[in-house]
């Protein structure tokens, strides 16, 4: 399998503040990586930086071309969905109007087609259509969050921690649906976690960052098996 | 009785002018949290290029909407020449760029137009008193033009997938970039629009005030307070605070302070919705952004 998204010796900082040392990882055509890491271990900010939202030095090819330095909507554009950091929901807006701002860029005939398959993934979403986003449940703006994401067709999807601060039979609901989703879109995905026994589940391959430098990588289910790793890295 | 009724109906009619340039301020603010100070010297600007077609010998029909047209244009290429690179100025030099506007697009329409009074033609014949007197035909017809204008923004913010796009831009920049809006043509739309909306403020009243250099300064104060009595933060608010703020005008002026205190109720309007409930009576709670 080629290597979707590519990111070699990947820099970045906040002002003064250097928070990537150069790492490095690749996202596979069809699997899902998992990034892993602590607080502040510069998670958030490796998405941000795939994306253009921080300044970075280093490379970032994707489909076989560089990103880096691009403006954020050329990046998502480029078919990159991102559900980030805090859900990122249009809290003034309905429900209906933030997942039209997902499919915003297409102007294909599926779109109607996806909306449907939303509801399908997330019947709560449906239930809530008119409503205004900003009184929806922190479980209910991830599902929106995701929506939004998937509904522009991304080939990539950048998951920003979707077990944040969620009650832990919706973080299994959640997980539950990221594995159909995995099944059903013809989607690549980079799920970013603190809840490292979920993602390694879910994930191909996994990736440790510690304080702006990669740590570990490997396949997932090796990392998962190898109590020795799971005890020093993962804690649990 | 027969007294107050017109002085309500007129002031509705004026309230009008009122509620476009206070949605035209509004939309910036929520863009950019920052009034447009230059929003009625842009108008006055847009009322000058309508004054020079029609005395070019175009129909009014035609210079209307060529003025629309062109105050569009200058109102995106001002935002993208002199707004774009204060993007992340501090708020004094904002402002300081907002009354730099103001004074020279106030001097320039002087210059070129020079500053003596001129009228300003009216499509609708005001000579026939409508509605049994009440109205006279350009108060009916300028509010006619208001709402329709009014209700074709609406319609755009509402129902179409852009109008949606340019609100979410001013909401949430961040997320509206992750769905691949572009958040810097959105604002520069906004400038546009707002512009056009003050354009058609600037030809409604400039036949009942005269035109001059200096004609919206009074119209801008009252928009103002009508933007900040209906909510700052709120468009439907601001529209209707400016039909409520050509009302009281009328009426305050009629019998309570008289024509030449007029401009002081704007005044007053504004100190007391800062002071008792800044965010209007139908604005939500401002929030402040860190
Ligand atoms: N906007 C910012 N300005 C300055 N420093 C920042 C900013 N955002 C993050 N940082 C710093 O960068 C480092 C990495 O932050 P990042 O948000 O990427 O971590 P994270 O792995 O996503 O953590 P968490 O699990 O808490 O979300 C932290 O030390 C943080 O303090
Ligand atoms: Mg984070």
């Amino acid at each position: 399998m080629p290597a979707l998204l590519e990111v070699v010796d990947l820099k970045a900082a906040y002002g003064q503040t250097n928070v990537l040392h150069g790492i490095s990882f690749v996202v596979d055509e069809g699997e899902v990586t998992t990034l892993l890491g602590a607080n502040g271990a510069g998670k958030t900010t490796t998405l941000r930086a795939i994306c253009g939202m921080v300044r970075t030095e280093g490379e970032i090819r994707y489909a076989g071309e560089r990103i880096e330095g691009k403006a954020t909507e050329d990046v998502v554009r480029r078919k990159i969905g991102h559900v980030p950091d805090g859900r990122g929901t249009f809290m003034e807006l309905t429900v209906e109007e933030n997942m039209k701002l997902g499919a915003y860029t297409r102007s294909d005939r599926g779109v109607r087609e996806d909306f449907e398959r939303m509801f399908d993934y997330f019947p709560r979403l449906k239930e809530r259509y008119k409503q205004q986003a900003g009184t929806l449940s922190g479980g209910e703006q991830q599902m929106l969050a995701i929506a939004r994401a998937l509904l522009l067709r991304p080939k990539l999807l950048l998951l920003d921690e979707p077990s944040f601060g969620l009650a832990p039979l919706i973080v299994r609901d959640i997980f539950e649906i990221l594995g159909r989703i995995r099944q059903e879109e013809q989607v690549s995905v980079l799920v970013v976690e603190q809840n490292a026994n979920l993602a390694l589940a879910l994930a191909t391959r996994a990736y440790l960052l510690e304080t702006g430098r990669i740590v570990i990588s490997g396949n997932a289910a090796d990392i998962r098996n190898d109590e020795t790793l799971r005890r020093s890295y993962l804690g649990y | 009785m027969q007294g107050v009724l017109h002085q309500i109906l007129s002031g509705l009619a004026t309230g009008g002018i009122y509620a476009s340039l206070a949605l035209a301020l509004v939309m910036i603010y929520q863009a950019t949290h920052h009034v447009n100070f230059a929003q009625g010297e842009m108008a006055t600007l847009s009322t000058y290029i309508a004054y020079t077609m029609v005395t070019a010998g175009w129909s009014y029909w035609v210079s209307f909407i060529a003025t629309v047209v062109v105050s569009f244009i200058m109102g995106v290429v001002v935002e993208r020449v002199l707004m774009r690179p204060m993007t992340n100025a501090p708020v004094l030099a904002l402002v300081g760029v907002f009354i730099g506007l103001l004074l020279i697009v106030n001097a320039m329409t002087g210059w070129i137009w020079d500053f003596t009074i001129k009228t300003f033609p009216s499509p609708f014949h005001s000579s026939t008193p409508l509605l049994g007197g009440f109205l006279s035909g350009h108060e009916l017809g300028s509010t006619v033009v208001t709402l329709v204008m009014l209700l074709c923004i609406y319609l755009f913010f509402r129902h179409t997938s852009l109008g949606l796009a340019m609100r979410a831009a001013a909401y949430n920049p961040v997320s509206s970039r992750l769905v691949g809006v572009r958040v810097g043509w959105m604002l520069a739309l906004g400038w546009g629009l707002a512009a056009a909306i003050g354009a058609i403020a600037g030809m409604m009243i400039a036949p009942i005030v005269f035109l001059d250099p200096n004609m919206m300064a009074g119209v801008l104060l009252y928009a103002f307070a009508g933007a900040l009595l209906g909510g700052i933060e709120n468009p439907l608010g601001a529209v209707i605070g400016g039909f409520a703020v050509g009302v009281i005008e009328n009426l305050g002026g009629a019998y309570v302070v008289g024509t030449e205190l007029k401009l002081t109720l704007a005044l007053v309007i504004i100190v007391a919705v800062l002071m008792i409930k800044p965010s209007g009576l139908l604005g939500r709670t401002v929030m402040s952004r860190v």
